[in-house]
């Protein structure tokens, strides 16, 4: 067989080789690996192994073995600030967010903006750009969470369904008092259906009355017969809308001067006769129980409903 | 069967370099200093900063800013890194292409702190017998004392060197007091173990392994040699001559003697052997494991001195000098990093020369696209985001141009004190009366976005955010659309 020419160091530049020899001059080279590359791997092995008790590692059963690692973390209550639930759980990722959420660098910030959010009235946050970045930041969780469901995400609503809170048009009021009263304690649309009232024609006249308000139709004696029913006792349209038709902000009845309409769908349609068409089918059924507001007093903390009182205002760029 | 085993695992052999006194290990030993002055002294360099540390080479990662001396980089400029990554990666391409290993051998922080060690070593322990006496030797109170003590100081250095690391992410006079009275933050802790532990094991243990079984750099950089480079070579022809080198024998002792008996002038001391941190022959060629220290050169021009010979038996040279032919620097290759080097470093110092004092971002809310008011104006609404990258307060002013008829509405924040480095989002909205819109030259300015519905017309406004206080610089225009319905 062939010579060990493990004695590399006595031929300068020569390559270790295993030492065999096939075919008379075939071979195979060697470089061995350090020795304390060996440990090293001999070392993960260990450390694999101390692994496997600190932390959650082999599934057993229908469970695991969770390891002697813990994570610390408590729960506190946003409003009162009172201790909630305090944890001592087994390591897991989850508790680890919430143990690095009670510790996070940006938590004692977020703390304080909240105190003087808490300690300060509406027409003070919105004069103040921190608080009102703090607002827009806080105020976009909680109407995700709990007005985005109807509203849309961005209040848009939904055109006869859920007003559109981007606006500036108010049926229960614009200012920050009146969204904080709207969002307490609810509210309840109501208008009576005129259909057994009104004969088909007058429900005619009165709708393109109505539309003349907005500038949408021109005066004619139809309209002239519309605003009689309008203003008079036949219809009693002015005890909620206002002689005006500018609505009260105390019933909640709609403003049918301006662009905006929140129940029916003028905008979209084209020509007179089907704006017509669209107002008379909905004063025929009026509203009863379709339009509700939830209160969210229980739902809610004070400092919450303030905030969210004080994001809405800003969606719509209502003054106060 | 009687095959020999081959052993799979090598254990390593201890390499006790002796030293060495010339030109290079002089260069080794300033650029060491250099190096360590500046390392070890930046944390406690004070910078006169109002409303900011006062360290002068700060990285404040929990505030998101580097503060190097004058110069404070934000988040969003960190792009910066990106480029001065870019310029090291090429100047090592640039200068291994030129001249070889000139990183590993003079700059690299494993040989810095290997030589350090090996300094405290010597200084302990003695010269080279003396060391390889002691390591051979049995366990006695000498042996004891002196290894002891190597250990001991060697760690010292390492845990300085953990510490200083640490001085640079926080206020270092404040962390030094904390870190010894137990009330810096575990972080630092650990950090400073860590690096004490790898300082330690790497400089004092492992040393040239580090080199030839860990760095990656140490593998690629010969991929950037070519037959110009820089090389640290012994010159075979001179040191070998016809029959071989030879040790200072009988008949051997002047260089015309052993010319004419066609000995080289190789005197096969050893001396270049004995110097070299990494082990090697340099008598035997090129090999990887060379750091290109260049201690060896300076071993063989002392026994070359002494015996009054010419020196350069070992010597930076190239393949080509070595083949005698021309070695030719100027080449496209170096040019090609050169220009791309100048262009980098040109770009990232024009870039942090002209960098504005404040940033300001408009992004549109596009849920809604707009609003219809009541009055049928329409309205779109956009968030500014405001950075104060200076140390001291702002005023900024925000206003609009370019949509005929808008109005800018922002509750009355449409100028807006910014504190030092505060970051701060507006909410703008913009209106346009129930009118076609038009743009500041008359001209219809309407386009059919693709992307939108066919109901939807997209134009554009412009912001304009300046400085008004605190600040001189150009005002930063922002163009955005503004959406309104198709009335066509």
């Amino acid at each position: 067989m062939s010579d060990n020419t493990l004695n590399a160091k006595q031929k300068p530049g020569a390559v270790q080789t295993t030492g065999h020899s096939w075919d008379g001059d075939l071979q195979e080279y060697t470089n061995p690996l350090p020795r304390w590359w060996l440990w090293c791997f001999y070392g993960t092995v260990v450390f694999s192994i101390l692994y496997w008790f600190v932390y959650p590692s082999w599934p057993m059963g229908k469970g695991w073995l969770k390891g002697y690692g813990t994570v610390d973390y408590t729960i506190t209550d946003k409003a009162t600030g009172k201790q909630l639930e305090k944890k001592d759980q087994p390591w897991n990722t989850r508790a680890l967010l919430q143990e690095e959420l009670g510790q996070a660098a940006n938590d004692p910030k977020r703390k304080e903006m909240l105190a003087k959010v808490q300690a300060a009235t509406p027409e003070q946050i919105v004069q103040n750009p921190q608080m009102m970045e703090f607002v827009r930041s806080v105020g976009k969780g909680l109407f995700g969470d709990n007005c985005a469901a109807c509203h849309g995400q961005g209040g848009q609503g939904v055109v006869g369904l859920y007003p559109n809170l981007t606006d500036n048009d108010w049926l229960w009021g614009g200012s920050t008092a009146r969204i904080q009263e709207t969002l307490t304690l609810g509210r309840k649309g109501f208008m009576p259906a005129f259909g057994t009232v009104l004969k088909p024609d007058q429900l005619d006249d009165v709708a393109e009355y109505v539309l003349t308000l907005s500038n949408e139709a021109k005066p004619s004696e139809a309209v002239e017969r519309g605003k009689a029913l309008f203003q008079g006792q036949a219809g009693g349209c002015y005890a909620c809308h206002g002689a005006d038709g500018k609505g009260l902000a105390a019933l909640g009845s709609a403003n049918l001067t301006d662009k905006i309409w929140t129940i029916v769908d003028v905008s979209a349609q084209k020509t007179l006769q089907d704006k017509k068409t669209q107002i008379t089918n909905f004063v025929a059924v009026g509203v009863n129980n379709t339009r509700v507001m939830p209160a969210w007093q229980n739902r809610l903390t004070p400092t919450d409903i303030k905030l969210l009182a004080v994001y809405v205002h800003q969606l719509s760029g209502a003054k106060q | 069967m009687s095959d020999p085993i081959v052993p799979l695992y090598q254990k390593r052999i201890p390499i006790h370099p002796r030293s060495v006194k010339g030109r290079f290990r002089l260069l080794k030993t300033s650029i060491l200093a250099l190096a360590y002055i500046v390392y070890f002294i930046l944390p406690w360099l004070r910078w006169d900063r109002p409303n900011a540390p006062d360290q002068a080479v700060l990285y404040d990662l929990p505030g998101r800013h580097f503060y190097i001396f004058s110069l404070t980089v934000q988040v969003q400029d960190i792009f910066w890194l990106a480029g001065v990554l870019i310029i090291f990666a090429i100047l090592l391409f640039f200068v291994t292409g030129l001249a070889g290993r000139v990183w590993c051998g003079y700059f690299c922080f494993q040989t810095l702190w290997t030589d350090l060690y090996m300094m405290i070593e010597h200084w302990v322990q003695g010269e080279r017998p003396a060391r390889l006496r002691l390591s051979k030797g049995p366990w006695t109170r000498e042996k004891l004392t002196k290894v002891g003590g190597t250990y001991a100081i060697w760690l010292l250095v390492a845990f300085y060197t953990g510490l200083t690391f640490v001085m640079y992410w926080v206020d270092a006079p404040t962390l030094v007091v904390d870190f010894l009275l137990g009330r810096a933050p575990s972080a630092a802790y650990y950090t400073v173990l860590f690096l004490t532990a790898t300082t330690f094991v790497m400089a004092g243990l492992a040393r040239e392994q580090v080199c030839v079984y860990m760095c990656p750099y140490a593998r690629f950089q010969s991929a950037m040699f070519d037959h110009d480079t820089l090389i640290i070579s012994y010159d075979q022809q001179r040191g070998e001559g016809l029959k071989g080198r030879a040790r200072l024998g009988k008949d051997l002792k002047i260089r015309e003697d052993r010319q004419v008996q066609g000995v080289g002038d190789c005197i096969d001391c050893g001396y270049c052997v004995q110097v070299c941190p990494v082990g090697i022959d340099i008598r035997n060629g090129l090999q990887y494991q060379c750091i290109s220290c260049a201690l060896c050169i300076d071993a063989c021009d002392v026994v070359m001195d002494n015996q009054k010979w010419p020196r350069g038996l070992v010597s930076y040279t190239s393949e080509n000098a070595l083949n005698g032919k021309k070695t030719t620097l100027l080449k496209p290759k170096t040019f090609g990093y050169g220009v791309i080097l100048t262009t980098a470093t040109a770009v990232l110092i024009w870039s942090v020369v002209t960098r504005s004092p404040y940033t300001a971002m408009v992004e549109q809310i596009r849920q809604p696209l707009f609003t219809r008011l009541s009055d049928g104006s329409i309205r779109n609404v956009y968030e500014i985001k405001l950075n104060n990258k200076l140390t001291a307060p702002m005023t900024v002013g925000i206003r609009i141009e370019g949509l005929a008829g808008a109005t800018l509405d922002m509750d009355g924040m449409e100028r807006v004190q910014l504190a030092p480095q505060e970051r701060l989002k507006l909410l703008a909205r913009i209106q346009i009366p129930p009118v076609a819109i038009k743009g500041d030259d008359g001209h219809e300015q309407h386009e059919k976005h693709e992307d939108e519905k066919n109901d939807v017309e997209r134009a554009k406004v412009t912001f304009i955010v300046e400085a008004l206080e605190g600040a001189t610089a150009e005002p930063i225009r922002r163009k955005v659309p503004f959406y309104q319905p198709d009335n066509d």
